[in-house]
C-alpha cells in the first residue's frame, strides 16, 4: 500500500512521503474558500421550516384547539397518548377520556395550545399510534363542557347558594365550615362562575378538563358515524 | 449457524431433520399467501410456529428463566439461533441482520435485565426505522406488577422506543400476536416492535395454531401518492433551475434505489444523500455529490444551500443533516416523499408532500416529469464545488498513520458489495467519507441514536445475513473506534465460535476521539474523560478470544495487514494505531448553516 497507491491525497509541506503523490491538484483544506468567502443565499426559513416570504411574516401564533380521537379501549392506550404528548413537548391544556357508544372504543378529548404546524403534528403523531382509530380537530363551534368541583368557605351560606343558582350549579355538600359546589358548562361560563365564587374564598378545586362533541350531523372524529341511543357508533376506515 | 437447532439432537435424531410443518414453505411476503403454522401444543410452540410462518430464519439472543419455554420450542425449529454474549449484542445483530437482508431482524431476551439490555438497541432501531422484532420473557402473569424476581415493566420501558409493543394475553392468541408484531415491524414505515411474553403464556397448553400473519388494519398504507400532488411536484421540478435530489434511508428500506437512480439520471438531477441514505445512489456517479450534513462533503452542503428545488425522498430531516432549520435549503421549494405522513412538514415545510412508498412515488414522478429541468449550469456549478471542496487529508511521512488512509486501503482492497459496519465517533465519519459506496445495504451504522458499540455486534448480524443470503464471499468490515470496540467487543467470542469471516479494523487513537475533537474546538482543549491511554492491546485481546490479531503503526504495514486479515478465513482484528490528533472535517457546527462548513480547525 505504501508508495504506489493511485489515490490523490495532497502532499502538504514537507510531505514527501511516497503515500502522498505530488501530482495531486486538489486544494488542501487550507486553500479552500473559508465559510464567509463563499456565496450565501438571501432566503431563510422560520423555525417551522417554512420559507419566509420577505413581504409576509410567516411566524405562527399559538391557538387553542380541541382534538378528538377515537381509540381502541385497550390497556395502556392513555399512557401511549400522554407519553407521546409529553415526549414531544406539546403544550397540552387538558385531556379527558371516556367510553363511546361502541364497546371497546373510547374517546379522548385533548385541548392544546399550539401553532398550526404543532396542531397538525399532534394529529399526525396520534394517528400513528396503533390503538388510535381516528383523530381530528373538532371545529370551532363544537359543543364543549367541563365539570368542576369547588369547595368554598361557608361563612355566608345564603350568598354561596345564590351564586350557585345563578350559574346553574348544585350544592353537593354543605357543612359548618365548607360548602362544595358542582359546576358544568363551557369555558366562558366556568370562568365567570369561578370569578364570582372567589369572593367567598376558594379552598380546593378539581376540574375535569374540556370534553367536546362536534355540533349537529358533523362527525366528531373524522369518518365517525354518530349513532343514537342503542345504535352504536361506527367508523369507516 | 446455530449452536443448538442446526445440529440434530442426539437423543432425538429426527428432531432437527423435521422442522415444524409448514416451516419450509415460508417465507412469503403476501399475507394472503402466508401458510398457517403447523400443529402446536404450547404457547411457546405457537410463538415459534408464527415466526417460521412469517419467514424468520435467524434469531439472536441470550437465554434466561422467563424466555426458556420459547428457547425450548426453538430446539426443534428451522429457525437458527445465534447465542450472543450480551443482549445488546443480540439486538444490534438483529438490527444489522435486518438492514443487510431486508427482512425484519429477530432478537430474544429474558425478563428484567435481559429486556433492559435490549433497550439501547431497540431505541437505535426506532431512530433508524429498522424493521425488527424483539421477544422478551416476562414473569408469570399473576406476578406482574408485584416486583417479582427479574420483573421489569418492559412494556412501559419500551413504549416510547417501539413502533408498537404488545403484552401477550394468553397461549391461544400469542402466536397471532407475534405474527402481527413481525409484520407490523416492516409495514409502512419500518420500526422495531416488541412482544412481552409472560412465562405462563408460553408454557400453557394450546392447540390454537396461529393464522397467517398480517399487520393490523390501517398500518400498511396506500403506496401511491396523490396523483394531483405528483403532477404539481412534477411541474415544480421541470421549472427548477437548481434541482437537487436528497435520498434518505427510506429509499433503501423501500428497495427504491433503482427507481431513485432512474429518476435522477433520466432528468440529470444531481444527488446528495443523508448518512443513512448512503448506498442508495452510487457515489462514483457523475451526478453524485456524496452525503450532506454535519460531516458531509462541502459540495453536498453547498448544493443543499443553493438548490431551488429539493426532491427529498425517505428522510426525516434530522438536525445532523439540516443544521439550523432557518438556513437549510433556504431558497428551495421542497418536494417531500415519505410513507409516514407525520414526517411531512415536521422539521422542514414541504411545498409538495407526496405520501407513499418511495419506489412507487419515484416511478410516479419519473412518469410525470415531461421535460428535464434546464440545469446544465447548475450541474457545472456542482462539479466546480466538487473540485473546490474535495475530501482531503494530509499524509506527511513524519506523522503517525492517518485513519482515512486505512479506510481507503480497505476500500481499494475489496469489492463493491462489501458490507461496512461501524461504531460511533470519528472513525464512523471517516468510514463514511473515505469509502466509495455504490450499493444499498452495504453501509450499516447507527445514525439517529449514535450508539457507540454498534459496530461489532452489527458485523456479526451482517455476516450472518450475508451468509443466509448465500453470499459468503462478500467481505464484512467493521471500522471501530477504540472506545466503541471496548463497549461490545465481547461479541468477538461469538464471531469466533460461529467462525464468522469478519475483519475488525480498530482505528485506535487512544481517545474517544470525537469527544476530544469537540473539546479542542469548543472547550478550550480540556480533555476531560476523553483520554483513553489505558486501552488494552487489541491484537492480543483478539488472540485471547481465538481470533487473528494484528497491529499496525506505520503506512507501509497497512497493505500487508489488510491483505492478511481479508485472506484470513474467520474473524480478524487489526489494531491500527492512528494519529490521535486527527480531526473529522469538514464540519458544520451544531445548528449552523450547512453552507458555512469548516474545512480547517481554525474555522470552527
Ligand atoms: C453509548 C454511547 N456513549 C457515549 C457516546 C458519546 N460519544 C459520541 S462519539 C464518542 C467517542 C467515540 O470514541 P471512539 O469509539 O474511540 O471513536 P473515535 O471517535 O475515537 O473514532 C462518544 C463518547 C455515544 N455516542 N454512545
Amino acid at each position: 500500500m505504501s508508495g504506489d497507491s493511485s489515490d490523490s491525497r495532497p502532499a502538504t509541506d514537507g510531505g514527501s512521503a511516497a503515500d502522498a503523490p505530488d501530482d495531486d491538484s486538489r486544494p488542501a483544506p487550507s486553500e479552500q474558500p473559508g465559510p464567509e468567502e463563499r456565496p450565501h443565499p438571501e432566503g431563510r426559513r422560520n423555525l417551522e421550516g417554512i420559507r419566509i416570504d420577505p413581504v409576509v411574516e410567516a411566524e405562527h401564533e399559538s391557538r387553542r384547539a380541541v382534538i378528538s380521537a377515537l381509540v381502541e379501549d385497550e390497556p395502556g392506550v392513555l399512557a401511549r397518548v400522554s407519553g407521546l404528548v409529553s415526549r414531544r413537548q406539546f403544550n397540552i391544556e387538558s385531556l379527558t377520556v371516556g367510553p363511546t357508544t361502541v364497546e371497546g372504543h373510547s374517546r379522548i378529548t385533548m385541548v392544546v395550545e399550539e401553532t398550526d404546524p404543532g396542531i397538525d403534528q399532534i394529529e399526525k403523531q396520534m394517528a400513528k399510534l396503533k390503538p388510535v382509530i381516528s383523530v381530528g380537530e373538532v371545529s370551532g363551534d363544537a359543543v364543549t363542557a367541563e365539570l368542576v368541583l369547588l369547595k368554598v368557605e361557608a361563612d355566608d351560606p345564603a350568598a354561596v347558594h345564590a351564586v350557585c343558582d345563578m350559574y346553574d350549579g348544585r350544592t353537593l355538600d354543605a357543612g359548618p365550615r365548607t360548602i362544595t359546589v358542582q359546576l358544568t358548562g363551557d369555558e366562558a361560563r366556568i370562568d365567570d362562575a369561578l370569578d364570582a365564587f372567589r369572593q367567598f374564598g376558594i379552598i380546593e378545586i378539581a376540574r375535569t378538563g374540556q370534553t367536546a362533541l362536534a355540533r349537529g350531523d358533523t362527525p366528531t372524529a373524522p369518518g365517525e358515524k354518530p349513532g343514537t341511543a342503542g345504535e352504536p357508533t361506527t367508523h369507516d376506515s | 449457524m446455530s449452536d443448538t437447532a442446526a445440529h440434530p439432537r442426539e437423543d432425538d435424531p429426527e428432531g432437527a431433520e423435521e422442522p415444524a410443518e409448514g416451516a419450509d414453505d415460508a417465507p412469503a411476503a403476501d399475507p394472503d399467501e402466508t401458510p398457517a403454522a403447523g400443529a402446536v401444543s404450547t404457547g411457546a410452540e405457537s410463538v415459534v410456529a408464527a415466526l417460521e410462518a412469517a419467514g424468520a430464519e435467524t434469531a439472536f439472543g441470550v437465554q434466561g428463566g422467563a424466555i426458556m419455554p420459547v428457547y425450548d420450542a426453538l430446539y426443534s425449529s428451522s429457525i437458527d439461533h445465534v447465542t450472543m454474549a450480551h443482549e445488546q449484542g443480540a439486538v444490534h445483530a438483529a438490527d444489522a441482520y435486518g438492514v443487510v437482508s431486508g427482512e425484519p431482524g429477530l432478537c430474544l431476551a429474558t425478563s428484567g435485565p435481559g429486556a433492559t439490555n435490549l433497550v439501547t438497541g431497540i431505541a437505535d432501531a426506532d431512530m433508524d426505522s429498522d424493521a425488527m422484532l424483539a421477544l422478551t420473557g416476562q414473569v408469570p402473569t399473576e406476578f406482574v406488577g408485584n416486583d417479582a424476581f427479574q420483573e421489569t415493566d418492559t412494556i412501559g420501558v419500551t413504549r416510547p422506543i417501539t413502533k408498537h409493543n404488545y403484552f401477550a394475553g394468553g397461549a391461544d392468541t400469542v402466536g397471532d400476536t407475534v405474527g402481527e408484531a413481525f409484520e407490523l415491524s416492516r409495514a409502512g414505515r419500518p420500526g422495531p416492535t416488541l412482544v412481552d411474553l409472560p412465562k405462563d403464556v408460553t408454557q400453557d397448553e394450546t392447540d390454537e395454531t396461529p393464522g397467517p400473519a398480517a399487520p393490523p388494519a390501517g398500518t400498511d398504507p396506500d403506496p401511491n401518492a396523490d396523483a394531483d400532488a405528483v403532477e404539481a411536484a412534477a411541474r415544480a421540478i421541470e421549472e427548477a433551475e437548481r434541482p437537487l435530489c436528497l435520498f434518505g434511508g427510506g429509499v433503501i428500506k423501500a428497495e427504491a434505489s433503482d427507481a431513485a437512480r432512474t429518476f435522477a439520471r433520466t432528468y440529470g438531477i444531481p444527488v446528495t444523500t443523508t448518512m443513512p441514505g448512503i448506498g442508495s445512489f452510487p457515489e462514483d456517479d457523475e451526478l453524485s455529490l456524496s452525503w450532506a450534513g454535519m460531516h458531509g462533503t462541502g459540495y453536498a452542503n453547498m448544493a443543499i444551500t443553493h438548490t431551488d428545488c429539493l426532491i427529498a425522498v425517505g428522510t426525516r430531516f434530522d438536525d445532523r443533516l439540516t443544521g439550523g432549520i432557518d438556513t437549510f435549503a433556504p431558497e428551495a421549494e421542497v418536494v417531500h416523499v415519505d410513507i409516514d405522513p407525520a414526517e411531512i412538514s415536521k422539521n422542514v415545510y414541504a411545498d409538495h408532500p407526496l405520501i407513499g412508498d418511495a419506489e412507487r412515488v419515484l416511478d410516479q414522478l419519473t412518469a410525470a416529469v415531461r421535460e428535464a429541468p434546464d440545469a446544465e449550469a447548475w450541474r457545472e456549478r456542482c462539479a466546480e464545488w466538487k473540485e473546490t471542496y474535495p475530501l482531503t487529508y494530509a499524509t506527511p511521512e513524519d506523522e503517525p498513520l492517518k485513519p482515512q488512509f486505512v479506510v481507503e486501503a480497505f476500500d481499494e482492497a475489496t469489492d463493491d458489495d462489501t458490507i461496512v459496519t461501524t461504531g460511533v465517533g470519528q472513525h464512523q465519519m471517516w468510514a463514511s467519507q473515505f469509502w466509495t459506496y455504490t450499493e444499498p445495504r452495504t453501509w450499516v451504522s447507527s445514525h439517529g441514536l449514535g450508539t457507540m458499540g454498534y459496530g461489532v455486534p452489527a458485523a456479526v448480524g451482517a455476516r450472518v445475513a450475508a451468509d443466509n443470503m448465500g453470499e459468503p464471499d462478500r467481505d464484512v468490515i467493521c471500522f471501530d473506534g477504540d472506545g466503541s470496540f471496548l463497549m461490545t467487543m465481547q461479541e468477538l467470542s461469538v464471531a469466533v465460535r460461529e467462525d464468522l469471516d469478519i475483519t475488525f479494523a480498530v482505528l485506535n487513537n487512544e481517545y474517544i476521539g470525537m469527544v476530544r475533537q469537540w473539546q479542542d474546538a469548543f472547550y478550550e482543549g480540556r480533555h476531560m474523560a476523553s483520554d483513553y491511554t489505558w486501552m488494552p492491546e487489541f491484537d492480543k485481546l483478539a488472540e485471547a478470544f481465538g481470533a487473528l490479531g494484528l497491529r499496525v503503526d506505520d503506512y507501509d504495514e497497512v497493505a500487508p495487514a489488510v491483505e492478511e486479515a481479508l485472506d484470513y478465513d474467520g474473524p480478524a482484528v487489526i489494531d491500527f494505531h492512528v494519529d490521535p490528533e486527527e480531526n473529522v472535517l469538514p464540519m458544520v457546527p451544531s445548528g449552523g448553516a450547512n453552507g458555512k462548513f469548516a474545512t480547517a480547525e481554525d474555522q470552527l
